[in-house]
């Protein structure tokens, strides 16, 4: 067993952990934050997608102990209350998600993506969720989402 | 219309939770003392199970229980549909066991469940068991299953065949065919395809010594049917004692509508234990045991006169079933496939023959459209060939064949019943929007560039909202159809809707609720819709082919109907006035020709504290349920254009266009409408350019996980142009059609048109699904450079 | 996933040491292939060395005529290092077209020339680039470098630490993405440095390979015409539901026409 100490969402927190324990798992089995998904198996679909040190990666290819020290922030660390983040705000306002699974690995992901992106073009929106995998949207309507939150995020930034 | 009711884009309630984590699918849920579940599956497709030896994975560590099927003797799991082959035998139904026994028939086959204090643990133990197969050969195409000398599965399916069904008058369209002016062939494969919701299914099962009550939270899109099949056939549990909880569910298109062994593994076992049982499937074992969709083979023939008239449709298909009958997949070639075989046509003689095979693959079921995707593209495709061949332009050739606007009740060669629709307007949407006219240049322009670009076009209709319980019940259909509302009026006037539909994705919480402000007069604050708990819910039927607002939405009208017309009793004898005066109109209960009235809220406080009330001759209380059994189909219709750019050098292609427009009856939201058909776009889309269920000769699926299974990405779609114009249903309540599948149906055949008719000037004739880069760099070198092929 | 030991190395000696004492024992670099390869439970190490915490693998920087990138430099930095993109802009693109972009924050290219997977795009850039990889041992020439599919010429105690590639003169690579996994099934690194010229083929073959009638041609003539009646041999080319040797070969020809039309 490993001891982990990290900060996540804003608060500190130490955790026992097999070395094999995968960060989602820590964050969902441990911290009880379940809103991070597991859609795959092959770090393909992004549904567990969170910030670590500010970059979007995917929580079920990292280990629990590679993040030692690390910040790491979910879709639960996002809205400040109970305001939306304005990404989130926009995937609500655009109709960007359907059965849920997919969105809080989609809205970090896309975060992450407005942190780069001013004002972005909708390819660059399409070619940006590679990595994350949608079943339900056709991604039309997350395109959309994206582009308005990373707008709006260049407004209050 | 108000900003809440009917036809009002209100952003969905259901968001605030999904976005910010607070969505609650079956694997975050955490039950005190819970261990988990891991099933050991074959890795063999077809093979004798000599000896399955447990003994060393109960001993290691963390290790609560191994079952094999020899521990677990239950009930079979039951398929829902029994169908008729021609000769009037009933199909054949082997025994579908939920651990395997003595033989496994698919690769993913479950053998045996080891129960642990924690999933790696499990999954360690699992590596434990001595299993000692001695392998079959095995047969995976439904063709080559029927073949003889074909390995065979069942005992009790000789030749591998489940039934050899038939629909349509045989000699009429043999006669039509004698005096055609042209006949069309062509032969097609629908490919397998894997739903792939983005939440794998879980599980957890739970047992209460204290009240003897079982418990099982599921990721199923119908609860109550789980708890019928799992509890009356598999477990033999009686309803009162088992609850069934679908909660959020992530995502279904058709494969959590099934009863699956895990449901019934982790609710049987969890007495045995003592606690609480939790399974979640791993991407791979979704692959290798969520039912997968389509995989027809199919031969067609289309009869026309010299002006390109339909004569008659013959259609024979091979459907591939997998290893075992699923809850309804015996349906789905049959009564949801060749009952669609007229389409949008008036073609007046229909003769379809299918042939459903067992093969050493996982199972196939419903899928997104189930049936009528199938039927939407051979009829489609035959079409758009004949077109081809006559030299007519295909959107002409569809409207010379189209049921007139003014036909309905249209009565199709192949049993239905169409109401109403207008195919005419829907298409000359679509082509305008598409810029139908405008293509050439554009053609002209890409070939420029050096590409090959095409323009396709699909009509499609389907049949949602399968129905009504007596004629499915004729036709085999094993359960009712209907759906149940209540609506539960509080002390205070908000209200509760307890529906039997699901919601995975659809949105309900905010349709429904829509449905009841429209007509109660009520704020979306004052409304919740609870769905998914048989606990709470007095029945249902739950959500599958497009049927919740067609037939749940009605329900929901009827108990409202009760509502109010109870309310008019409690109003007449608030106001003093007879009940035959009283209004209800915008939330008020009103005296005609005055203005006084009460509030829906007054009125249901008076209801729950009847002080003032005709207590003789009404009960307390406001709170009603319906039941609604549909009298038909709904037939929602449309048509699609897609247009694509093919890269001559690597076979590429590029959806670089896409429209719909689509006849969905009344809209209740259009912003979700929007979304439902992006949706089906997509999965469309893919079916056509990216996905395929790959089996290896020996059973194994290549096609196993996402590096090799292509699920669309964002990058592989476009923004598609949507638009709708309706013609009402004329036999529910709200004129509503349904709109989940369409998408999904109509999508394949107009970007498999198009990429026909890019590559018709090369010579290149039809292409199956899915139109990969390599099949099209194939197809375009052997007519360029016939030595590279 | 089997049980491990993890641990955190403290230096590359460190580490050369735990992995070079135990032969079950493997090193973590950004783990984007390793982790999901113990998800599936395909290797059982004993120990996990991670290299995470070794600050002098870290970075990019110029020298003389090269650029030379540390092990543990992540693919979103090699896509939009300034030094990169002025010297080597090809090698920026690559890096940029590599998985997606959470891949891309924590994937290292000294992990991926190590595991040389036959679909990974950086043995491209290594070859056709004619970089030399820079171990705790010594430096190795690209072309003794990679041997057999996931095969390197690293020994066991061995530890990439940096790559360095010489400033081209003009460089370009193309690839088609396997639709599923978006690997490389063909991918062509084209380059030419200080007048002689190499194409670099990753995801046709077994192993990265060099195609020499192509460096030939456009030794003669650097244009896509010069090789477009050049022919890649389908034999010993990989061949898979996505694309059969003859597919792949096809895709040679075609990928490397287009890098030589992004070079300029």
């Amino acid at each position: 067993m490993a001891t982990v100490t990290l900060t996540v969402n804003g608060k500190s927190v130490t955790a026992t952990v097999e070395p094999r324990t995968l960060l989602v798992q820590l964050l969902r089995e441990q911290l009880a934050l379940t809103g991070t998904h597991v859609g795959c198996d092959t770090s393909q679909c992004g549904a567990c997608v969170v910030h670590v040190n500010g970059d979007s990666v995917k929580s079920c290819t990292m280990l629990a102990v590679q993040a030692n020290g690390a910040q790491v922030t979910t879709i639960e660390g996002l809205a400040t209350g109970d305001k939306l983040h304005p990404m989130q705000e926009a995937f609500r306002e655009n109709h960007g998600l359907q059965c849920g699974f997919c969105t809080p690995g989609m809205v970090m992901s896309a975060v992450d993506f407005a942190k780069h992106h001013k004002s972005p073009t909708e390819q660059q929106i399409r070619e940006w969720l590679e990595g994350n995998i949608c079943r339900c949207t056709g991604y039309h309507n997350i395109v959309k989402a994206i582009k308005a939150g990373t707008e709006a995020m260049g407004r209050t930034a | 219309m108000s900003a809440t009711g009917i036809g009002a884009p209100v952003r969905r309630k259901e968001d605030s939770r999904f976005l910010t984590g607070r969505g609650t699918y079956t694997d975050d849920i955490n039950r005190p003392g819970q261990v988990h579940a891991f099933l050991l599956r074959s890795p063999h497709a077809h093979a004798e199970l000599r000896r399955v030896d447990t003994t060393s994975a109960k001993a290691a560590p963390g290790v609560l229980a191994v079952f094999a099927g020899a521990d677990m003797q239950v009930g079979g799991l039951p398929c829902g549909w029994l169908i008729h082959s021609k000769d009037g035998n009933p199909m054949a139904e082997p025994p579908h066991p939920v651990l395997a026994q003595g033989k496994v028939r698919h690769v993913g086959d479950p053998i045996a469940v080891v129960i642990a204090e924690t999933r790696a643990q499990a999954k360690d133990a699992a590596e434990l068991i001595v299993v000692d197969y001695q392998p079959l050969p095995a047969v995976v195409a439904g063709e080559d299953a029927l073949k003889p000398g074909a390995p065979q599965l069942h005992e009790q399916a000789k030749g591998n065949l489940c039934y050899d069904w038939h629909l349509g008058d045989k000699q009429a369209v043999d006669a039509a065919f004698a005096k055609a002016a042209h006949v069309t062939r062509l032969d097609i494969v629908n490919n397998r395809l894997v739903a792939n919701p983005m939440e794998p299914r879980a599980a957890i099962g739970e047992y209460d010594r204290a009240s003897g009550e079982y418990t099982l939270y599921t990721t199923s899109q119908n609860p109550h049917v789980i708890r019928l099949l799992m509890g009356a056939f598999v477990l033999q549990l009686p309803e009162h004692k088992l609850r069934v909880v679908a909660p959020d569910v992530g995502g279904g298109f058709g494969s959590k509508i099934y009863h699956y062994a895990e449901e019934a593994i982790v609710t049987w076992a969890a007495p045995h234990v003592g606690r609480p049982i939790k399974w979640t499937a791993e991407r791979g074992e979704s692959f290798a045991s969520d039912a997968q969709g389509r995989d027809h083979v199919t031969h067609a023939e289309l009869a026309l006169d010299k002006d390109g008239k339909f004569l008659a449709l013959r259609v024979a298909t091979i459907a591939n079933l997998g290893a075992y009958l699923s809850t309804f997949s015996t349906a789905i070639p049959t009564y949801l496939y060749g009952t669609l075989l007229a389409g949008t046509y008036t073609t007046p003689a229909v003769y379809v023959e299918v042939k459903s095979a067992f093969t050493n693959t996982v199972p196939v079921d419903a899928y997104r459209g189930a049936g009528r995707p199938e039927a939407c593209y051979v009829i489609e495709r035959i079409v758009d060939t004949a077109a081809r061949e006559l030299k007519i332009d295909p959107a002409e050739l569809r409207r010379r064949n189209f049921i007139p606007k003014d036909a309905y009740p249209y009565q199709t060669p192949v049993a239905l019943t169409y109401d109403s629709g207008d195919y005419f307007t829907t298409l000359d949407m679509a082509m305008k929007a598409a810029d139908y006219a405008g293509f050439a240049q554009r053609r002209e322009a890409a070939a420029k560039r050096g590409k090959l670009r095409g323009i396709g076009i699909a009509t499609y209709i389907e049949a949602c909202g399968i129905a009504p319980s007596a004629v499915a019940g004729a036709l085999g259909a094993r359960a009712g159809l209907y759906e149940t509302a209540e609506l539960r009026v509080h002390p205070t006037g908000s209200v509760t809707v307890f529906t039997g539909t699901h919601s995975h994705g659809q949105g309900h919480e905010t349709t429904f609720a829509q449905l009841v402000s429209d007509r109660l007069g009520l704020p979306l604050e004052m409304i919740d819709v609870v769905h998914g708990d048989t606990n709470k819910i007095p029945f249902g039927m739950g959500t599958y082919g497009s049927r919740s607002l067609p037939v749940g939405g009605s329900a929901l009208v009827k108990a409202m109907d009760k509502v109010v017309n109870k309310g008019k009793k409690i109003a007449a004898h608030l106001l003093e006035a007879a009940e035959a005066d009283i209004e209800f109109k915008d939330g008020k209960f009103s005296v005609a020709g005055t203005d006084r009235n009460v509030a829906f809220g007054q009125v249901a406080f008076a209801a729950y504290v009847p002080h003032n009330y005709p207590i003789e001759e009404l009960e307390p209380g406001l709170d009603e349920t319906a039941f609604y059994d549909p009298k038909n189909f709904t037939y929602p219709a449309g048509c699609h254009i897609a247009e694509i750019e093919i890269d001559r050098d690597t076979g590429d292609v590029a959806v670089v266009r896409f429209t719909a427009a689509d006849d969905f009856g009344r809209i209740i939201n259009p912003m979700i409408v929007e979304g439902q058909v992006h949706g089906g776009l997509a999965q469309g889309i893919g079916q056509a350019l990216y996905e395929n269920a790959v089996y290896s000769d020996d059973g194994q699926l290549v096609t196993g996980s996402f590096m090799d299974y292509c699920m669309p990405r964002a990058d592989n779609l476009p923004s598609f142009d949507v638009a709708t114009h309706a013609t009402l249903c004329t036999h529910n309540p709200l004129g509503v059609k349904g709109c989940g599948e369409a998408g999904a149906i109509g999508a394949p055949a107009a970007i498999m048109n198009a990429v026909a008719d890019a590559l018709a000037p090369l010579g290149i004739g039809s292409l199956d699904m899915p139109a990969t880069p390599e099949r099209i760099w194939r197809a375009i070198a052997a007519k360029t450079m016939p030595q590279a092929a | 996933m089997y049980n491990f030991e993890y641990r955190q190395a403290q230096s590359v000696a460190d580490a050369a040491k735990a992995v070079g004492a135990d032969e079950e024992a493997k090193l973590l670099a950004g783990g984007m292939t390793l982790i999901p390869t113990l998800k599936q439970r395909l290797a059982k190490p004993s120990d996990l060395i991670d290299l995470g915490g070794i600050a002098e693998l870290k970075g990019i920087k110029r020298e003389g005529n090269a650029v030379v990138i540390g092990a543990m430099t992540r693919h979103v930095e090699v896509a939009t290092s300034d030094v990169v993109k002025g010297a080597i802009p090809a090698l920026s693109h690559l890096a940029e077209g590599i998985g997606d972009p959470q891949v891309r924050n924590r994937g290292t290219i000294g992990g991926s020339i190590a595991n040389n997977d036959p679909a990974a795009d950086y043995p491209a850039a290594v070859l056709g680039l004619n970089a030399t990889v820079i171990t705790n041992k010594r430096r190795i020439a690209a072309d003794d470098f990679f041997k057999a599919m996931f095969e390197t010429a690293l020994a066991a105690d061995e530890i990439v630490t940096a790559v360095s590639f010489p400033v081209p003169e003009k460089a370009g690579y193309a690839k088609f993405p396997n639709p599923a996994s978006r690997y490389a099934v063909v991918g062509v690194l084209v380059a030419r440095t200080g007048g002689a010229v190499r194409v670099a083929v990753t995801g046709a073959g077994p192993v990265v390979f060099r195609q020499k009638e192509m460096e030939a041609a456009l030794g003669k003539s650097w244009s896509a015409d010069a090789i477009a009646g050049v022919k890649q041999s389908a034999g010993g080319l990989n061949s898979d539901i996505h694309a059969s040797a003859e597919y792949r070969a096809h895709l040679v020809t075609v990928m490397a026409k287009r890098a030589v039309a992004a070079a300029g």
